[in-house]
């Protein structure tokens, strides 16, 4: 089966510039474990556009680093 | 003993067998901490009884009608005589209820008749305060906790519930429990439709909950009732969150068409409601919307600081994405996509007033569980019953894990990462629901139904081919299956049921009468000897209150329960207190 690369906006998004590294506060909140800590980077991201957009990912994050937005095709 | 599920019910559970010496295993497919429907919290309760405000009768009564007469009311009622109690219980966790200057709760109408909706002003804390309980220092010897582990199966052995089979979805090992009782309390089947959006993991219902306990408890020979009477409710358009008529209603805010004139006479969320809202939303006066615009600024900002903050606090993202604001813009509603869940209306698995399900040694508690109507406090109620029963019935303890139970479930596991090619989840998933929606939503039909059962017949094998790469991808692929079971459910119970009833949750197009001659009785279904799904009837069974203005079509007399003295007094609050603690 063919392996596609597709661009796709995802709900939650993580700004590097504020996440503590290592910090797996959000990864370990998500309900549907969609969150994952980017082992180059040390900073967490959203890898697989599975979201409720319930928002205990951004509640715990203790610098405000995490933003959750409507999926795109709710919004 | 095992608990699958760590929300509301799988809680209570744990912490009540604990509290009586059990010791319990708790498996969560997230994260306790805040996992369940109840996600970030809730804005309070629907189904309060409390003492002076409301009579268990009056509650009990009111459900049964709302449920046209099919409940076992003795489970009903166990809601309605202990709901008092675990509001104290819940108190003196840290949860707090609203009170009135009086000092006295300030329960709310929006049932037909009585008062049972009482706000919970820090209810983002709930599960904060669960979990700190469940953390405590007595609690810490009796209880183990497993985040991020997914039980696929339990394991049974001559009959008896005796462990489970599940995997670390994170590493992928296998685990296998032995279990002397087993309590599931996994939600409710919420990935079943799919919303209008296409939006998988949009649903009404947390989408972690993917049904996994109907499925388990199906294939662990249990009985499952009222699957046909469908969970659908009225919600925001595009966003999965209630409009929510029970907060914006004590304000001054309520359901309108597009003429502005109200169409419901009740707001409570039933069968019958929702018929009503699916007829409007379908006449020349659709769409339909929550109108609150003519409400005072402050009052819109009171309902903003409870709507938009605890329950679903992307609310206010959602209004804020399209320029909206409850000032200028009425709400405009829609309808669900179907699911299943005893919480809201009354789909699940098969329990006594004991929490027992037809499989001795196995038990179920919450939004699984068919206990019609039950909410939050049934679930909280129904878990403290579960696990008391659980923990005094242990006998499974030492039972060897039947092996080809084990190995079955290591193959539902684990295939697709031997298939790494195979058709990927999300694409199957989204056909399987596409097909859910096109041939299960009310109105149902027969033809209608039978296509969508050959559909999902058809689809096994499109399912046994599904291919992943990563634990996470192996969670997804597993659910599927739990969705395909409860898919065939629906579908074969709302076949069998040949009548209309529940208002929308049941419309049968091609049987539009209620048919109290020959349906006055629970439909039924378990796996049967041969491994196919066997449906059946059971009668209802004699009342415990009276109902006033419903007669029995079948003239069973009611059978009174001895009531137990009322829970109000302090001597029975103080010796409630030790138990719990």
């Amino acid at each position: 089966m063919a392996l596609v690369t597709q661009r796709t906006d995802v709900p939650v998004t993580i700004d590097p510039e504020l996440c503590i590294d290592n910090c797996t506060l959000c990864v370990d909140m998500c309900p549907l474990d969609s969150l994952a800590i980017d082992p180059a980077s040390g900073k967490a991201y959203m890898y697989v556009d599975e979201c409720w957009y319930c928002g205990p990912c951004a509640a715990r994050c203790p610098v405000g680093a995490v933003t959750v937005n409507i999926p795109l095709l709710l919004r | 003993m095992l608990v699958v599920g760590g929300g509301t019910a799988g809680t209570m559970a744990t912490l009540t067998a604990a509290g009586q010496g059990a010791r319990v295993l708790l498996m969560e497919k997230a994260h306790v901490r805040h996992s369940g429907s109840l996600a970030m919290g809730m804005d309070g309760v629907n189904n309060a009884v409390i003492p002076g405000k409301a009579t268990p009768e009056e509650y009990v009564a009111e459900i049964t009608v709302a449920n046209d007469g099919i409940v076992n009311q003795r489970t009903v009622y166990q809601t309605a005589t202990r709901g008092f109690d675990m509001i104290r219980r819940l108190e003196r966790y840290g949860v707090k209820f609203e009170k009135d200057e009086h000092d006295e709760y300030a329960v709310r109408q929006v049932h037909r008749s009585g008062r049972y909706v009482l706000p919970m002003p820090e209810g983002r804390d709930v599960k904060k305060v669960l979990y700190r309980a469940l953390r405590g220092r007595d609690m810490r010897p009796l209880v183990q906790i497993e985040n991020r582990v997914m039980p696929v199966r339990v394991l049974t052995s001559g009959g008896r519930a005796v462990g489970a089979v599940g995997f670390d979805t994170r590493d992928g090992s296998l685990v296998t429990v032995r279990a002397g009782a087993v309590v599931l309390a996994t939600g409710a089947s919420g990935r079943l439709g799919l919303p209008a959006s296409g939006y998988l993991y949009g649903t009404y219902e947390n989408p972690a909950n993917a049904g996994d306990g109907y499925s388990m408890a199906y294939h662990a020979g249990a009985e499952l009732t009222g699957i046909e009477c469908f969970q659908v409710n009225p919600l925001i358009k595009d966003y999965n969150g209630p409009a929510c008529a029970y907060v914006a209603n004590p304000f001054g805010g309520y359901t309108v068409n597009s003429e502005g004139n109200r169409f419901v006479d009740s707001d409570y969320w039933s069968g019958h409601m929702m018929a009503e809202v699916k007829r409007e939303l379908d006449s020349a006066r659709g769409p339909i919307y929550l109108k609150l615009s003519h409400l005072p600024d402050s009052t819109i900002s009171k309902i903003e600081s409870i709507l938009h903050v605890t329950e679903r606090p992307t609310r206010g993202t959602f209004h804020a994405n399209r320029q909206h604001d409850y000032r200028t813009h009425d709400v405009e509603m829609h309808v669900s996509e179907i699911g299943l869940c005893s919480g809201h209306s009354s789909s699940g698995v098969w329990v006594d007033e004991n929490a027992a399900t037809t499989v001795p040694g196995l038990f179920a508690a919450g939004d699984l569980a068919c206990v019609p109507h039950n909410y939050m406090v049934g679930a909280f109620v129904f878990g403290e019953i579960a696990g008391t029963s659980a923990a005094a019935d242990v006998d499974g303890a030492g039972a060897p894990l039947p092996e080809d139970q084990v190995l079955e479930a290591h193959e539902l596991i684990y295939r697709p990462l031997s298939q790494p090619d195979g058709p990927p989840q999300p694409q199957v998933e989204y056909k399987l629901r596409r097909f859910v929606n096109d041939y299960l939503q009310p109105p149902k039909t027969e033809r209608y139904m039978e296509t969508g059962l050959e559909s999902f017949q058809r689809m096994k094998r499109e399912i046994q081919f599904m291919g992943a790469r990563t634990p996470h991808e192996l969670m997804r692929t597993v659910e599927v299956s739990f969705i395909r079971d409860c898919a065939e459910m629906a579908a074969r119970a709302s076949l069998y049921r040949t009548e209309s009833r529940w208002g929308l949750y049941h419309q049968r197009a091609d049987f539009p009468e209620r048919d109290d001659e020959n349906w006055f009785c629970h439909v039924n279904l378990r796996k049967g000897d041969r491994g196919d799904m066997e449906l059946l009837t059971r009668p209802v069974a004699p009342y415990v209150v009276d109902v006033p203005g419903f007669t029995r079509p079948d003239g069973v007399e009611p059978e009174p329960v001895e009531r137990a003295e009322s829970s109000d007094t302090a001597e029975n609050v103080a010796n409630a207190a030790v138990i719990s603690w």
